[in-house]
C-alpha cells in the first residue's frame, strides 16, 4: 500500500480533502464509498493480497457530502464501467475517477445493473445455485430499495448484501 | 428457445388466460376419447423426488394424446446414484425425448435445467419453489367450478412452506383476487411473499379462524398441515384439529361455495364433506389431466 499523507493545515479544508491520500499518476479513484465498505469494494473488484496492483485504501474520511466515506485508489488500472457498477450494491453513492497523468479524464457515478451474475451467493441453502451443478448465481436487481431476487429460487436478499458477496 | 414451463412468474395474465381457454377441448380426451395429437412424440419424466399424482397425471395426459413416456426408473439404479449432475442428465435426455417433466428437491432446479436443455422443460415441482402445472389446474378448477373474476378465496393450512400455495397466491394476485389467509401463526405466509402479492394487486387479509370468513368466500382452498413441521406432536394435534373442515362448519357457507384441496389430504377435510355440494377436490385432481394435456401440446408445439 502507498503511504497516506495527513495534512497538518487545518485551515484549508479543500487541501485537506485533496491531500489525505496521495495523488496517483495513472489508474482509478473510487470516491464517496459508504464508510466501512472499502474492503468489500476490493472484494467485488477481485483485488486480494495476491494482486500486484498498487492499491491505496482510506477509511472513515470526513466528507461534506455523506458525512464519512472510504476511498480506494487502484494504480495503473482503468476499471471498466461494468466492473464498477457492482460496487453500487454496497456503495450506491460511489463515484469513479479515471486518472491519466495526474488528471481526471473521466468521472462517473456507479449505476446498479439490472442483472448480476456471479457476484453474490444466494442466501437459500437449498437453491440449485448452491450445489455442485455447473451454475453461476444470477439475480434480478431492484434498485430502490436495493433488493436482489435469485432467478433460480426467487429468494430475495435485501439486507446484509455484503455478506453474500462471492 | 423451447417452450419451457418453469414458474408462474414467467406468465402474464393474458398468457394464463390463453392456456386456460385451451384446456376445455382436452376434457373429452381426458375422459377417454381417442386422440393422436402427440403420436410419435416421447416424453421423459425425471422425478428426483417421490410423486404419485403429478407423475401419473402427466403420463396419463401424454398417453391419452397418443404419445409415449420414458422415465428414470429407480433413482438408486440410475446415473444419479453415480453422481451425474442434473445438467448432464438433461443434456443426455435432450437427445432422446421431445420434452422433459422434472421434479427435483432443489429450488431453481427447473430453471437451471432449462438453461441446459434444447427441448422443453416442464417444472413439476422444485423443492419448496414452484409448481406451475398445479397452479394452472387450480386456476382452471376455479374457472370451471366458480369464477376467476371478482374472486373471494380463503386459503387454509400451511402457508409458510406449501409450494402450491405460493404459486397459486401469486397467480391469483394477477386476477386481483380478494384473499384471506388462514393458518396457525407458525405456518403463516412469509411477509416478503405477502408484500409481493399486494404489489401485484391482491387484496389480502389474515385470520386464524375459518368461521370468520366461511360465509363470505367463493372458494375455500385447503392444504395439508405437515406433521413434521411441528417439533411437539401435541402442538400439531391442537393446530391440525382447529383447521378441520366439517359439515357442521359448512352450515355457515355460501350456497355456491366450492372446496378445493391439492391432495393428498390427511384429516383436514372430514370424509363426510365429500358428499356435500361444496366438494370439488376430486374434480380438481381430474382437471390435472386436461390441463397437462394442453401444456404438453403447447410445449411440443402440437397446438
Amino acid at each position: 500500500m502507498t503511504e497516506i499523507n495527513e495534512t497538518d493545515n487545518p485551515d484549508n479544508s479543500s487541501i485537506k480533502r485533496e491531500m489525505r491520500v496521495r495523488r496517483i499518476k495513472h489508474g482509478t479513484v473510487i470516491d464517496h464509498i459508504t464508510a466501512g465498505q472499502a474492503l468489500n469494494v476490493l472484494r467485488i473488484l477481485g483485488i486480494s493480497g495476491t494482486t500486484r496492483a498498487v492499491v491505496t485504501v482510506a477509511m472513515n474520511v470526513p466528507s461534506g457530502v455523506i458525512g464519512m466515506k472510504d476511498i480506494v485508489k487502484v494504480e495503473d488500472r482503468e476499471l471498466e464501467e461494468e466492473e464498477v457498477d457492482r460496487i453500487s450494491l454496497i456503495a450506491p453513492n460511489a463515484t469513479i475517477n479515471i486518472i491519466r497523468d495526474f488528471g481526471v479524464i473521466e468521472k462517473f457515478r456507479v449505476d446498479l445493473p439490472e442483472r448480476l451474475e456471479g457476484v453474490v451467493k444466494c442466501g437459500n441453502p437449498n437453491c440449485i445455485s448452491n450445489t455442485s451443478e455447473p451454475v453461476i448465481s444470477k439475480f434480478l436487481v431492484n434498485k430502490k430499495p436495493v433488493e436482489l431476487r435469485c432467478i433460480y429460487c426467487d429468494h430475495v436478499i435485501s439486507e446484509g448484501i455484503a455478506e453474500h458477496l462471492i | 428457445m423451447p417452450n419451457h414451463i418453469i414458474s408462474m412468474r414467467d406468465f402474464s395474465r393474458d398468457e394464463i388466460d390463453a392456456i386456460l381457454n385451451r384446456v376445455k377441448q382436452f376434457e373429452p380426451i381426458a375422459r377417454g376419447k381417442r386422440s393422436d395429437l402427440l403420436s410419435g412424440k416421447l416424453l421423459a419424466t425425471l422425478f428426483y423426488e417421490p410423486s404419485t399424482r403429478t407423475r401419473l397425471s402427466f403420463e396419463t395426459a401424454m398417453k391419452r394424446l397418443g404419445g409415449e413416456v420414458i422415465n428414470l426408473g429407480a433413482l438408486e439404479a440410475s446415473s444419479v446414484a453415480k453422481g451425474e449432475t442434473l445438467a448432464d442428465t438433461i443434456r443426455v435426455i435432450g437427445n432422446y425425448a421431445d420434452a422433459i417433466v422434472l421434479r427435483h428437491p432443489r429450488e431453481g432446479a427447473a430453471r437451471m435445467a432449462a438453461e441446459y436443455s434444447k427441448i422443453p422443460i416442464i417444472n413439476a415441482g422444485d423443492g419448496a419453489g414452484h409448481h406451475p402445472t398445479q397452479t394452472l389446474l387450480d386456476l382452471y378448477t376455479i374457472m370451471r367450478e366458480s369464477n376467476l373474476s371478482g374472486l373471494k378465496i380463503a386459503i387454509v393450512g400451511d402457508l409458510k412452506y406449501g409450494r402450491t400455495v405460493h404459486s397459486l397466491a401469486y397467480a391469483l394476485s394477477l386476477y386481483h383476487a380478494d384473499m384471506t389467509l388462514i393458518s396457525p401463526k407458525q405456518l403463516a405466509m412469509p411477509d416478503t411473499i405477502k408484500k409481493d402479492l399486494k404489489k401485484q394487486g391482491a387484496i389480502i387479509s389474515e385470520t386464524s379462524n375459518i368461521e370468520d370468513v366461511i360465509g363470505d368466500v367463493d372458494v375455500l382452498y385447503v392444504t395439508r398441515i405437515q406433521k413434521e413441521r411441528f417439533p411437539d406432536p401435541a402442538e400439531y394435534q391442537k393446530v391440525a384439529g382447529s383447521y378441520r373442515i366439517t359439515e357442521e362448519l359448512l352450515k355457515f357457507a355460501r350456497e355456491n361455495l366450492i372446496i378445493m384441496h391439492p391432495l393428498p389430504r390427511v384429516d383436514e377435510i372430514d370424509p363426510a364433506v365429500d358428499r356435500t355440494r361444496y366438494a370439488r377436490y376430486f374434480e380438481q385432481s381430474f382437471y390435472g389431466v386436461p390441463v397437462r394435456m394442453a401444456l404438453l401440446a403447447m410445449a411440443m408445439e402440437a397446438v
